[in-house]
């Protein structure tokens, strides 16, 4: 758990994150979403002190972080960052052992967690691992970036904008990838983004800031349902708004009895997708199938568009 | 098949067909202070022999002057230039009256020049062949053996520069060694003091304008002027510090040459580890720092290495400019190489002078080779190990 308590960050009398609250419960994604010069990067690295804030008390899981000298509480915390920041004279294996080794583990069980987390990530341990970061592709460096911070099984982990410098079907990817890791290790994920998308899908809570400023901090239907103000209704785009809201259904809840012709659609792909495929298609409605390909019914145009308003 | 030229080859034959046919190829001397009467290759060499090397150079230049293969271009160079090496002792033999021991036979602009163009013929040879770092090596060593073994085998003995080294040999290696001497140890001193300094002028940004304007401005002092306005300072040190004198420190002599070159080399390491550090990549920095590195672990595992190589360039510049201004010592007594340089001069002899600029340009240029290929070997050793 990461408890945020009225943090406040002054660069020559500007506040630059101004009185921010908040609180992001253990094993779930906060996604902090804002413009550039919001503050959200300023408050991320106040987390690990990478940046010392001027006011205002971070505990983690109830402990002050100042409790530790900085540098011992960040190799505690997991970092990952945009263009990876891989250390080019170093292998890819050197790199993600980078913290057990600061952390004086010893050699066979850093070899053996490197090997778990390329094998997690895709990447064979004996053809990758004595690479260098500029023979692998974009998505290669990002992984291994994001596998470096898992490393020494950190319980919170900080990304800022991991995904910023990737193309969209790697990045899509990449966001799963990160969903399912987090859903396997049970990390407190705190994710900063100035992309609302991003924010939408992955975040449990979004945090949206503004001129050093936490504007609002909610659940994503929340915040797409009511937005605090201007400011967070412009963010989220008011002509995207309702396919945001159904890509966070998923087409189990919609499913109305009867059936239907065609192609079924899984349970558990997004509502969104559903309507996609209506529309495309010209159908009135689609059959659904479960996980084990028995027919659940059907979603009709209708039932997805009353589900595209806030309640 | 029409025949295509090569661009750098037009300019290796003109100089060629100048140099052989039109310049002379040896200068004879009726003693080492006299003016010289030039001699042709045919003049200088038994006809068989003149007639053999004429051949070879036309051969060479027509072989430069095409668009030939690489290894056919590479065996003409090492071909001429040994020829070239091996002949000019022979002529040298053949010039020199039986039992004129006050006679010089020197090499004259002919042969320089044919020199000259066949070495560049070489160097762009090996430059096209993109040869690595430790092959580089590899021929410059093979090149200094093949120079060595002629030295030693006495073939070039009645040429006038070694007649110059026979008088003077045991003063040439003591004040050679006092050369290297001065230009490494200045290094030494200059990488000892350098780097630190610029690790510190990159890390408090308010130092780094001040340290290298400093910096900059001793650059442009000129070295006699330098030499001057250490004598005060030195002196007052001999004079007053206990232990100063005793430890050779004087106005004039070693020391005042060495806080110079030291002074100079200062600029190009400083300069260099603060672009080097400037260098590093500012997301590697901030993951280093982000994943709990101390400022320490963060300065030698990740900064450091990084700007090694550019840090190393440094160093290769002022290794080089040492040797070259180490000879400049000589003029306030601090020895080297140029002691026979500047005696050389005052005594109108060439050839003294030679001897001591020769080794000098051959220092500095076996310097660069094999600090360039150190250089290539650090920054490409990523690629190569993982290949």
């Amino acid at each position: 758990m990461i408890e945020i308590e009225g943090i406040t960050k002054r660069y020559n009398g500007t506040a630059v994150v101004d009185d921010v609250s908040m609180i992001v419960e253990p094993r779930t994604i906060a996604v902090i979403v804002g413009t550039s010069g919001s503050g959200k990067t300023t408050l991320l690295r106040m987390i690990n002190r990478l940046v010392e804030p001027t006011a205002g008390v971070i505990k983690l899981d109830g402990a002050d972080n100042r409790s530790l000298p900085g540098y011992q509480l960040r190799r505690s915390i997991g970092y990952a960052i945009q263009g990876h920041g891989l250390f080019p004279h170093r292998t890819v294996a050197q790199n993600i052992g980078t913290v057990p080794l600061l952390l004086g583990w010893d050699k066979d069980r850093i070899k053996a967690r490197v090997e778990e987390l390329m094998t997690l990530y895709q990447l064979d341990p004996q053809a990758y691992g004595p690479r260098y970061p500029h023979e692998l592709s974009g998505g290669q460096q990002q992984r291994v970036g994001v596998a470096r911070a898992l490393a020494a099984e950190p319980n919170v982990l900080l990304m800022d904008e991991p995904f910023g410098a990737l193309d969209p079907i790697i990045r899509t990817k990449a966001q799963e990838d990160l969903l399912a890791i987090q859903k396997r290790f049970g990390t407190t994920i705190v994710l900063v983004t100035h992309d609302m998308e991003e924010a939408v899908h992955m975040g449990d809570k979004i945090a949206v800031m503004d001129a050093g400023k936490l504007l609002q901090y909610a659940r994503p239907a929340e915040i797409l349902a009511r937005p605090a103000n201007g400011f967070v209704e412009t963010l989220v785009g008011s002509s995207e708004r309702p396919f945001r809201l159904l890509s966070l259904g998923r087409v189990r809840d919609a499913v109305e009895p009867g059936g239907a012709e065609g192609e079924a659609i899984p349970g558990d792909a997004s509502q969104r997708d559903a309507l996609a495929e209506l529309l495309w298609t010209g159908r009135p409605a689609l059959p659904v199938k479960g996980a084990d390909g028995k027919p659940l019914g059907r979603v009709t145009v209708e039932g997805l568009v009353k589900r595209a308003r806030p309640a | 098949m029409t025949l295509r030229f090569d661009k750098l080859g037009v300019v290796i034959a003109a100089i060629v067909a100048y140099a052989a046919f039109a310049a002379p190829f040896a200068t004879f001397r009726a003693n080492r202070i006299v003016p010289g009467q030039a001699r042709s290759v045919l003049e200088a060499l038994p006809a068989a022999l003149g007639t053999l090397l004429l051949a070879i150079l036309i051969i060479g230049g027509i072989v430069a002057l095409l668009r030939t293969p690489l290894v056919l271009r590479l065996a003409a160079s090492v071909i001429t230039l040994a020829a070239l090496a091996i002949l000019i002792g022979v002529a040298g033999g053949l010039l020199t009256p039986a039992g004129n021991t006050f006679a010089r036979i020197a090499p004259a602009s002919g042969f320089w020049l044919l020199i000259f163009a066949f070495t560049l013929l070489l160097a762009d040879v090996l430059t096209r062949l993109d040869l690595s770092p430790s092959a580089r090596v590899g021929v410059l060593a093979v090149a200094a053996l093949a120079i060595g073994a002629l030295l030693v085998s006495g073939s070039w003995d009645s040429l006038s520069i070694l007649k110059e080294y026979a008088s003077r040999a045991d003063s040439f290696w003591a004040e050679g060694s006092k050369h290297i001497t001065l230009a490494l140890g200045s290094l030494a001193a200059a990488v000892v003091a350098g780097v630190p300094l610029g690790i510190l002028c990159h890390r408090v940004e308010a130092l780094r304008a001040g340290v290298l304007n400093v910096l900059n401005i001793i650059q442009t002092i000129p070295s006699i002027a330098l030499f001057g306005l250490l004598i005060a300072p030195l002196g007052w040190i001999a004079a007053h510090v206990p232990g100063a004198a005793a430890a050779g420190i004087r106005g004039i002599g070693t020391a005042p040459a060495f806080v110079a070159l030291f002074l100079y080399s200062l600029l190009p390491v400083v300069a260099n580890t603060v672009v080097g550090l400037a260098g590093v990549p500012r997301a590697a920095n901030d993951a280093a720092r982000g994943m709990g590195m101390t400022d320490r672990q963060r300065l030698f595992d990740v900064e450091f290495p990084l700007a090694f190589p550019v840090i190393l360039t440094g160093i290769r510049i002022v290794l080089v400019q040492n040797i070259g201004l180490a000879t400049i010592a000589a003029l306030i007594g601090g020895g080297g190489f140029g002691v026979f340089v500047f005696q050389g001069v005052g005594q109108t002899a060439m050839d003294l002078v030679l001897l001591g600029a020769v080794p000098t340009v051959a220092l500095a240029f076996a310097a660069a080779i094999i600090l360039d290929a150190v250089i290539e070997m650090t920054s490409t050793k990523r690629r190569a190990d993982s290949e």
